[in-house]
């Protein structure tokens, strides 16, 4: 799975004829579908949400200025991502933030497993370690009125609200905005195996809050 | 490979990243093992929940400011 970055598609062009014609809707738009990702981003390369509102807003003049030399090699978004975390890294290398940029993007070492150890047989007793002891019910015979619930899906924006930056922002980008895998490894230049280890402990700690939210909302009254 | 092992796998699963021979036991396992397969109902359940959480809004101010930039932009020769 090496492909090459995806190159511009058809509305990509599209946008950046509409952005040099000036046309403001296109941009507005464009502001709209990218801006929140960015000020995350940037947040995590510098030090103060007032920095990253800045190195965003640097970034969107990096954008008009640069317009002109876009050749649609890439997507649009990961041009526009990549000249984003280049102002960002800058800017965080100014402030001499203690955190070294190539480690941003790594997964924190905290071996967490994606489901509790108590969950499963261990060694020396009956059944053979390592198979569910406690396993997860089958969420299908909740409705989906209750699972698609305003509350249930607080539930889920919660969980991923205590995730830590960098499980939460690719879960945010894979999973809330729809991103490819491939567009966030370009955007945010980590590697295939750093991105999905981030993800897949995003996943599982979601999950985890969800079942615990579900089986308290089944659980019979005492 | 047993249940525990198995939940670590599901993105890389899911990604298409496992190797071959891996991809065919994780799938044998999950037709044996109801738990498992219950975990990845879950699991996919949970993707498809988070994507229906919408994005913030930009405010106003921070529009405005970009839109003048724009502006600028677009009228410089």
């Amino acid at each position: 799975m090496t492909a090459e970055p995806a190159a511009a598609s058809a509305s990509d062009l599209e946008i950046v004829r509409a952005l040099r014609a000036g046309d403001e809707i296109a941009f507005m738009m464009l502001i709209e579908r990218y801006q929140p990702s960015m000020l995350r981003i940037a947040r995590m390369y510098v030090s103060t949400a007032a920095v990253a509102e800045d190195v965003v807003q640097d970034a969107w003049v990096g954008v008009l200025k640069g317009l002109d030399g876009f050749e649609g090699r890439s997507s649009l978004r990961t041009w526009i991502f990549r000249i984003l975390v280049n102002i960002a890294k800058t800017r965080g290398q100014r402030e001499s933030r203690s955190v070294p940029f190539s480690s941003v993007w790594t997964p924190e070492p905290d071996g967490e497993p994606s489901v509790e150890l108590e969950r499963f047989l261990g060694p020396g007793g009956p059944g053979s370690p390592g198979t569910w002891a406690d396993p997860p019910s089958a969420w299908d015979s909740i409705p989906a009125e209750r699972l698609e619930a305003k509350e249930t899906l607080a539930r889920v924006a919660a969980a991923i609200q205590d995730l830590p930056p960098h499980q939460r922002e690719v879960i945010r980008l894979r999973d809330v905005l729809g991103w490819t895998s491939q567009d966030v490894r370009n955007a945010l230049e980590i590697s295939e195996t750093n991105q999905r280890v981030l993800l897949h402990r995003a996943r599982a700690k979601v999950r985890h809050a969800l079942e615990s939210y579900l089986a308290a909302e089944e659980a019979p009254e005492p | 490979m047993n249940c525990s092992e198995l939940v670590e796998l599901v993105t890389e699963y899911l990604e298409g990243a496992l190797p071959e021979d891996r991809r065919v036991r994780f799938e044998e396992h999950l037709r044996g093992c109801d738990g498992c397969t219950a975990y990845m109902e879950q699991f996919r359940t949970t993707i498809r929940l988070t994507g229906m959480l919408t994005e913030e809004q930009v405010p106003a101010e921070a529009r405005h400011a970009l839109l003048g930039a724009f502006r600028a932009w677009s009228s410089a020769p």
